[in-house]
């Protein structure tokens, strides 16, 4: 879970409870830290105020214009249920490059950029970090002029400060309209400790909690900035708490990604190789559900169902041979290689989304390897719930 | 089982600690450290800064008086906008969702979907603890606003209309209401948020429920806020909730509302006070981005009013109701607040050349079209009503994404508080008139196309009493002989009016006009769109009154003459056409006539001004009459002769 300051305190509390010998001793540390909270308090309450205070002339609206022409609208790949074709993302110089948030979106040859006035270009993946999922896309913008952040110009927030999250969340936003502007505060700044469906995030160090609802379909790629309009961070994918399940909304410093993003720029950047630390004990395999891929002979061999065994969890849902699997819970599979990769990072007896194309029809099918374990139901859930 | 015993212990503690102060409470070691304990749990836990009290009043923290004064400043305006905010409930007291009383007399805004599974009666609670009943007005089901009455007072509290064009992005927000329906007593709930965008548009959901160049706030809008107020900073009534964007985290707010904005609705109010179930406009004529962005005419019905004006296939769309058009979607954005037969300025592009013509708007849906629209959304069960005790929210709970936000499912479908449910809309045949209470029924009346017909045959007396206030003219007769100049140049016009025929001489000519039992070919004098027709029209309203006169209809108020004010409008079908009378909406003065000939032609208008009385009877003195976009003859009045008045002078 994220360690947000309100829980490492419910920690200590739980200390105390203990009647431990040194709680007399921890006495002194408490009240430090009842007055820090207190301060905070105040401190909240007051930039609160004084937002309001200064509201009729509101600043926020004078941010919110600065800042929207910044950060686009990205269409890519997608568009199947609970897999948005459309995220978001910034533009950090004025020759055409925008950050974003790596996912399936920018699976494509190329994607289109849209600009707040309804500019829109088409742009290419230059490069991206699969520890971060940081991506960086790169459109030509000719002679024109395009509104971008400064990197280098970043700001950093503590928590109780006010921010504004800009992303196109849900997809409101479309053609010139400008993208979304939501408030809240910094809750913690702590390290991210969340999952993607059954997977762990690869990156682990501190993000920007916010108790604004940020990262919602469409958000990723999004900026978070502070009352100003300085930039904090960039929003992240839809994740939940591995602690408590709940969606996170978080952002990721610039700090986080700054000298990847220069590196990339500059062209020198060689994503690390990622360890499958993720990859569980006991990992699931095609056999177990009872799918037989067809030879996985070239890099990109399609991964078409071979064959289904008899009695078996795949030959129960209705899975055929000549199925071709296009998905695996919400990761694409675009090769036998991938899908076996994927397959393998999903416990044994966890249950998996399989996205089918059979024809021309797009088809999902959940299984699990151990029908006892989990339900047959073979209707598509419309949420992450599942995973 | 440990957390158990913590919460119990805590709880324990601050009922305890409540009442010593942390000086006192420093003596006890222990005490000290449960008072912490406490203090960190109760805010960890709760997050209720309440209880954070004690410690702030020893850090003797004050606050900038700057500070305070905006506090108290927004504590006022929650006050203030608290008031007009009810909650609305099915009679029988289930389901229900939030409202907004937008006049003393007690009417009051809310959603179509709101009101659609009440029912023509309903029960509504206002902040100060009156439950009063009320009954529906109008149905606006493309744009999901409903209007409805409150019964019994002439003095509710009425919340200050705004102007959400102004409303820009970042602003703060207040959306008041009744969400989960957790106000016993009334007391609406407060969230605030900004603006998160303007000018959005939501696609309908289903076949209706459009939401055109609405506003997006992270205030949170959950399930019965629906049909609620959203109030500027300033508390000023900017838009009606009824929408949120919900996804995986089931049907609760993610920091995505809608509200339709007040400057659509104040449109429409005029028009849904009149009964009816009112559409929304198009233009005869769509549009698309082509690759160079410009917004072009792709298709464009000869029959439309636009294509008369000028509107051609190609024609590039520039401005239209004064915005710029930027793209596809911007022109249906703005289109979308209008209702049907509104008449607005568009102007476009052709060879290089700007041409502003002023266009009249059709309807979306056919006659009858959008009453059987509603009986099948009606019948899809797709608005279930919030419930009074509803589950708590489970987040995960699978929700549909983009629906109108009352809310959770009806815990037993089976057993609806509602009995069976009817299969006719609220209002056109609506419930069974023994489930309306009786102080209702007075108020209800069912009629085809009407969500209540009782508002219209009100308000069309209310229009005609009013007007023979000014004089009355049933008994002088059809034999009239009006003389009049030319505004511009010179030559006299004289027109002779009988039951049976009229004539007009003009310097350019002479022409006369048989009143046979159908007027359709009545089209003379020419190039005028049936001038003598339309006078013809307008002495039999005034001599029979609209209640023998043929169909009379009020269909509410609507914009006239060159100021654009919203006048009255009573549409009378007589002998084949369709004629149109507007009322001065303040003293009801006959202002203006329109007479339409066919259905796919330019009417003969007539706007009437300066209104003098004629022996005890208001009459218009100045006249200008148009046909298309000509105007036909600007006369000034210089007498009136009625023929059996006229006589009596003889004697």
């Amino acid at each position: 879970m994220l360690r947000a300051n309100s829980m490492r305190f419910l920690d200590m509390d739980s200390r105390i409870d203990r009647s431990s010998p040194h709680s007399a001793f921890r006495i002194p540390q408490f009240f430090k830290h009842a007055r820090a909270v207190a301060f905070a308090i105040t401190c909240l309450f007051i930039g609160v105020s004084v937002a309001w205070a200064s509201d009729g002339a509101a600043p926020f609206t004078q941010v919110a214009r600065q800042v929207q022409p910044k950060v686009v609208k990205i269409y890519g790949v997608g568009g199947a249920r609970g897999l948005e074709a459309y995220q978001s993302g910034m533009l950090i110089s004025a020759k055409g490059h925008v950050l974003t948030v790596w996912s399936y979106v920018l699976d494509a040859d190329e994607v289109t950029i849209v600009l707040d006035d309804g500019r829109h270009y088409v742009a290419q993946v230059v490069a991206s970090d699969p520890m971060t999922e940081v991506a960086l896309l790169k459109f030509d913008p000719g002679k024109d002029e395009v509104p971008h952040f400064e990197l280098s110009m970043a700001a950093k927030a503590q928590p109780g400060a006010r921010v504004l999250a800009f992303s196109n969340l849900f997809g409101i936003a479309v053609g010139e309209d400008p993208v979304s502007v939501l408030h809240g505060v910094v809750s913690a700044v702590a390290p991210l400790d969340a999952r993607r469906g059954a997977f762990s995030t690869n990156y682990r160090g501190e993000v920007y909690v916010v108790d604004a609802a940020a990262n919602n379909p469409g958000a990723a790629g999004g900026a978070l900035t502070d009352s100003q309009g300085r930039l904090l961070g960039m929003l992240g994918k839809e994740l939940r708490s591995n602690v408590s399940g709940t969606w996170l909304n978080y952002a990721l410093p610039v700090a986080a990604f700054a000298t990847t993003v220069d590196d990339m720029l500059a062209g020198r950047f060689t994503p690390a190789e990622m360890k499958d630390a993720d990859k569980p004990a006991n990992p699931l395999a095609f056999a177990d559900l009872g799918i037989v891929l067809v030879p996985d002979v070239v890099n990109r061999t399609p991964p078409y169902i071979d064959r289904i065994n008899p009695k078996t969890p795949a030959a129960a849902v209705g899975l055929r041979p000549d199925d071709l699997v296009v998905m695996i819970d919400t990761q694409v599979a675009n090769s036998c290689r991938e899908a076996t990769r994927l397959i393998e990072r999903i416990e044994h007896d966890a249950s998996v989304r399989l996205g089918i194309l059979r024809g021309e029809q797009f088809m999902e099918f959940t299984l699990t390897a151990k029908p006892d374990a989990a339900s047959k139901d073979t209707t598509p859930p419309t949420s992450d719930e599942k995973k | 089982m440990k957390t158990t015993r913590n919460t119990l212990r805590i709880a324990d503690c601050g009922l305890r600690v409540a009442g010593h102060s942390v000086t006192a409470a420093r003596r006890d070691a222990r005490a000290v450290r449960l008072l912490l304990v406490t203090l960190l749990h109760l805010f960890a836990v709760t997050g209720s800064l309440f209880y954070v009290g004690p410690i702030l009043a020893e850090t003797a923290v004050s606050p900038e008086p700057a500070v305070l004064a905006a506090e108290k400043a927004r504590i006022e305006t929650v006050a203030r906008i608290s008031q007009p905010t009810i909650a609305i409930f099915s009679a029988d007291g289930n389901g229900g969702g939030s409202g907004v009383i937008i006049s003393s007399d007690g009417y009051a805004l809310t959603n179509f979907h709101v009101v659609a599974p009440t029912g023509p009666a309903m029960k509504v609670g206002l902040s100060d603890g009156r439950f009063v009943d009320a009954v529906l007005v109008g149905l606006d089901p493309g744009g999901d606003v409903a209007l409805i009455k409150l019964l019994g007072s002439n003095d509710f509290p009425a919340a200050e209309l705004g102007d959400n064009d102004a409303c820009r992005v970042g602003e703060w927000v207040y959306v008041v209401g009744n969400p989960f329906l957790l106000a016993d007593d009334f007391k609406p709930t407060v969230t605030y948020g900004i603006l998160s965008g303007v000018h959005r548009y939501q696609f309908p959901s289903g076949t209706l429920l459009e939401y055109a160049d609405c506003l997006q706030t992270d205030a949170a809008i959950n399930p019965g806020n629906s049909g609620g107020p959203m109030f500027d900073s300033g508390g000023k009534l900017i838009g009606i909730n009824g929408r949120g964007s919900f996804e995986k985290r089931g049907r609760v707010n993610v920091g995505v509302g809608y509200a339709i904005s007040i400057n659509q609705i104040k449109r429409f109010v005029g028009l849904l006070k009149s009964g009816r179930f009112v559409d929304h406009a198009s233009l005869g004529a769509t549009v698309s981005t082509d690759s160079d962005r410009r917004v072009v005419v792709d298709d464009i019905l000869e029959s439309s009013d636009a294509y008369r004006r000028g509107l051609r296939y190609g024609d590039e769309v520039v401005r239209f109701a004064g915005r710029e058009i930027g793209s596809a979607n911007a022109f249906k954005n703005a289109l979308g607040t209008f209702p049907n037969g509104w008449r607005v300025p568009l102007t476009y592009r052709r060879d290089g050349k700007e041409v502003q013509i002023q266009v009249r708007l059709g309807s979306v849906h056919r006659q009858g079209e959008l009453e059987a629209m509603l009986q099948t959304e009606q019948d899809d069960e797709q608005l279930p009503p919030e419930h009074p005790k509803p589950e708590k929210p489970r987040p995960g709970k699978e929700p549909k994404p983009e629906q109108p936000s009352p809310a959770p499912k009806d815990p037993e479908p089976g057993k609806s508080p509602h009995g069976p449910r009817d299969p006719h809309h609220p209002g056109a045949k609506g419930k069974r008139d023994a489930e309306i209470p009786k102080e209702v029924q007075q108020y209800y009346e069912t009629a085809p196309g009407y969500a209540n017909y009782w508002f219209n045959r009100y308000h069309r007396q209310r229009i005609w009493n009013a007007f023979l206030a000014q004089g009355d003219f049933a008994e002088i007769g059809w034999n009239w002989k009006i003389d009049a100049k030319p505004k511009a140049g010179n030559g006299e016009v004289a027109i002779e009016l009988t039951e049976k025929n009229g004539s007009i001489t003009m310097p350019e000519g002479k022409s006369g006009v048989e009143f046979t039992p159908s007027l359709t070919t009545a089209v003379g004098p020419p190039r005028s769109g049936g001038l003598l027709a339309a006078l013809h029209l307008w002495q039999r309203l005034l001599l029979v009154g609209p209640t023998k006169f043929g169909e009379v209809y009020y269909l509410g108020t609507m914009p006239w003459g060159p100021t654009e004010k919203l006048a009255d409008c009573l549409v009378a079908t007589h002998a084949g056409v369709e004629t149109r009378f507007y009322f001065k909406s303040d003293n009801s003065q006959l202002v203006g006539i329109e007479l339409f000939l066919s259905d796919d032609d330019d009417p003969c208008e007539i706007t009437f001004d300066d209104i003098r009385p004629v022996e005890g009877r208001a009459l218009p003195h100045h006249w200008v009459v148009r046909y298309g976009d000509n105007v036909f003859a600007d006369l000034q009045v210089t007498n009136y002769k009625f023929g059996a008045k006229a006589v009596a002078e003889k004697k």
